[in-house]
């Protein structure tokens, strides 16, 4: 069952409730207008459970989190999955889960979905190009999912994997990197309480360009980590090949967690900016683990993250 | 004579080159440096005004450097549409040149002022991240082309030495080319395009005699 994390946050940190009331209406509004202008009818409510993690973060807004994307299998302009996500099918949708499992095999979405409360989660977002976003994710802890099909004690990694339909993904008829997508997590990564299946934002079901239907969100590692339309879950023994890994070792490494001390090939990783701010927008200092160091530190303790970066 | 093909050679019909010929005459070429003034403002009013996305800086940034290598490509093309169709932009090809200087500092300051923002941050990225050493390789390279781009010059240096000189386009661009290809996240295909075009108009410099020539007399 979700909600195992416990923050270290009062109720007085909590914003009033008449606020978010209001500020609720206000994006309710926003998203049911973009959704009306993408996705044709507004899509029902999710009525996620409201928790208290991440309050005090403003989240970016839902024009901004859905025309922004990296989503390379729809191209990879920023709004290319904007335009072309709409393109994938996404009911129904079944999940593969296998390998060091009690029960593998093929779990409709709505059976997935059906044992589990969905919580909202309000989580910094931070790309490694260095722009970064506030997310009202709503999912459930992907520990749920993995208690329930059992993971046998010889597996130590959890392998993902993306849809790969190049009549739906116009992006993946040109090899920009290995398709399909691959990322992989340690199990206790995997099993942490902030790592999450989220299959939607605002409490509105997932767009197409966020992953839909169903993608993992691991706040503390850069985004591609956090991979998108999963269809394929698999407990393994040995750390699993991941995308940009494969395609570039040096740049992109296993673990991947945001760290402004291990100085990327490409992007200096001291600074990053907040999607929204318009053209003055200033940089400001990365947190170590994005901010998430108190809760996964430890995960890592006696690790040497530059070399496991 | 090179580059003069006599009205009954190219591949545009005479008519066509003759019209062609007179029009581009009748271009001043400040009237270029004017006309250069707008996709840049255009460009930041669309960045100010939500119309490059959520995130304009990057966009800014990728447009103006985009725009200067197509400018760069036009410039470097001056000299073969001239051999194969009689079309003379010749006249017009150092105001060509010279916006490229002016969009490639465009893309410079936005990249320096807006993006990295912070000193030693822009030195690092320069000395570290190999794409940014060569794009700013072809900015620096391109400071003398620039500041020679005047009737002065040309006088002083004297037409051989000048033209010499402004043989540095050529590493330029294609310094610019590769630029685009490393930054490029995965394997895309656009910064090949680029980086295809530029090559083939850099081979229609090469004088495929003189080296056969050349490498006849050395292996002799």
């Amino acid at each position: 069952m979700a909600g195992r994390y416990k923050s270290d946050l009062n109720w007085s940190d909590v914003t009033p409730k008449d606020v978010w009331l209001n500020r609720r209406k206000l994006m309710a509004g926003v998203g049911a207008v973009a959704l009306g202008s993408i996705a044709g009818p507004v899509a029902a409510s999710l009525n996620a459970r409201k928790t208290a993690y991440g309050e005090g973060l403003e989240p970016n807004t839902w024009d901004e989190i859905t025309s922004y994307n990296n989503f390379y299998e729809f191209g990879t302009g920023k709004d290319d999955p904007l335009r072309y996500a709409g393109e994938l099918t996404t009911e129904p949708w079944t999940i593969e889960i296998g390998g060091l499992v009690d029960r593998p095999g093929s779990y409709g979405l709505e059976d997935i979905l059906k044992d589990v409360t969905l919580e909202e989660r309000i989580y910094r977002l931070r790309c490694v190009e260095r722009w970064a976003m506030v997310v009202p994710w709503v999912g459930f802890e992907l520990a749920d999912l993995l208690d329930r099909v059992g993971v046998q004690p010889s597996a130590k990694y959890v392998a993902f994997e993306t849809a790969l339909r190049p009549e739906e993904m116009r992006g993946v008829r040109f090899p920009v990197i290995e398709w399909p997508y691959k990322e992989g997590l340690r199990l206790d990564e995997a099993m942490h309480p902030l790592t999450i299946l989220a299959t939607g934002l605002y409490d509105e079901p997932m767009p197409n360009q966020n992953g839909a239907p169903i993608r993992v969100v691991v706040p503390w590692k850069y985004g591609y980590k956090s991979i998108k339309s999963i269809v394929k879950i698999t407990l393994v023994e040995e750390q699993p090949p991941t995308a940009w890994n494969e395609y570039s070792a040096h740049e992109y490494g296993f673990y991947s967690n945001v760290n402004p001390e291990r100085d990327h090939p490409r992007w200096s990783q001291k600074y990053e900016r907040r999607v929204g701010g318009g053209l003055f927008a200033k940089q400001t200092p990365t947190a170590k683990f994005n901010g998430y160091g108190d809760e996964v530190a430890h995960l890592y303790a006696g690790m040497d993250l530059i070399v496991n970066h | 004579m090179p580059g003069r093909p006599s009205p009954d050679q190219g591949l545009a019909p005479v008519s066509v080159v003759k019209r062609a010929n007179r029009a581009i005459g009748l271009v001043p070429p400040l009237a270029i440096y004017v006309l250069a003034v707008l996709p840049p403002v255009w460009f930041l009013w669309q960045a100010q005004t939500g119309r490059l996305g959520v995130e304009p800086i990057k966009a800014l940034e990728h447009e103006l450097g985009e725009l200067a290598l197509q400018v760069l490509i036009a410039t470097l093309a001056v000299r073969p549409v001239n051999k194969w169709t009689g079309i003379n932009f010749l006249k017009l090809r150092r105001a060509f040149g010279v916006v490229t200087f002016f969009y490639v500092l465009l893309h410079l300051l936005v990249w320096l002022v807006l993006d990295v923002q912070f000193l030693d941050q822009i030195w690092a990225d320069i000395v570290k991240r190999p794409y940014i050493t060569v794009g700013m390789g072809a900015f620096a390279l391109m400071i003398p082309l620039a500041l020679t781009s005047n009737n002065l010059s040309l006088r002083k240096l004297g037409p051989i030495r000048w033209r010499r000189l402004h043989r540095l386009m050529y590493p330029v661009v294609l310094l610019g080319a590769i630029h685009f290809v490393m930054l490029s996240k995965g394997f895309q295909l656009e910064p090949y395009v680029y980086l295809g075009v530029i090559i083939a108009l850099l081979a229609t410099r090469i004088r495929w005699g003189e080296w056969r020539a050349a490498l006849a007399g050395s292996a002799s």
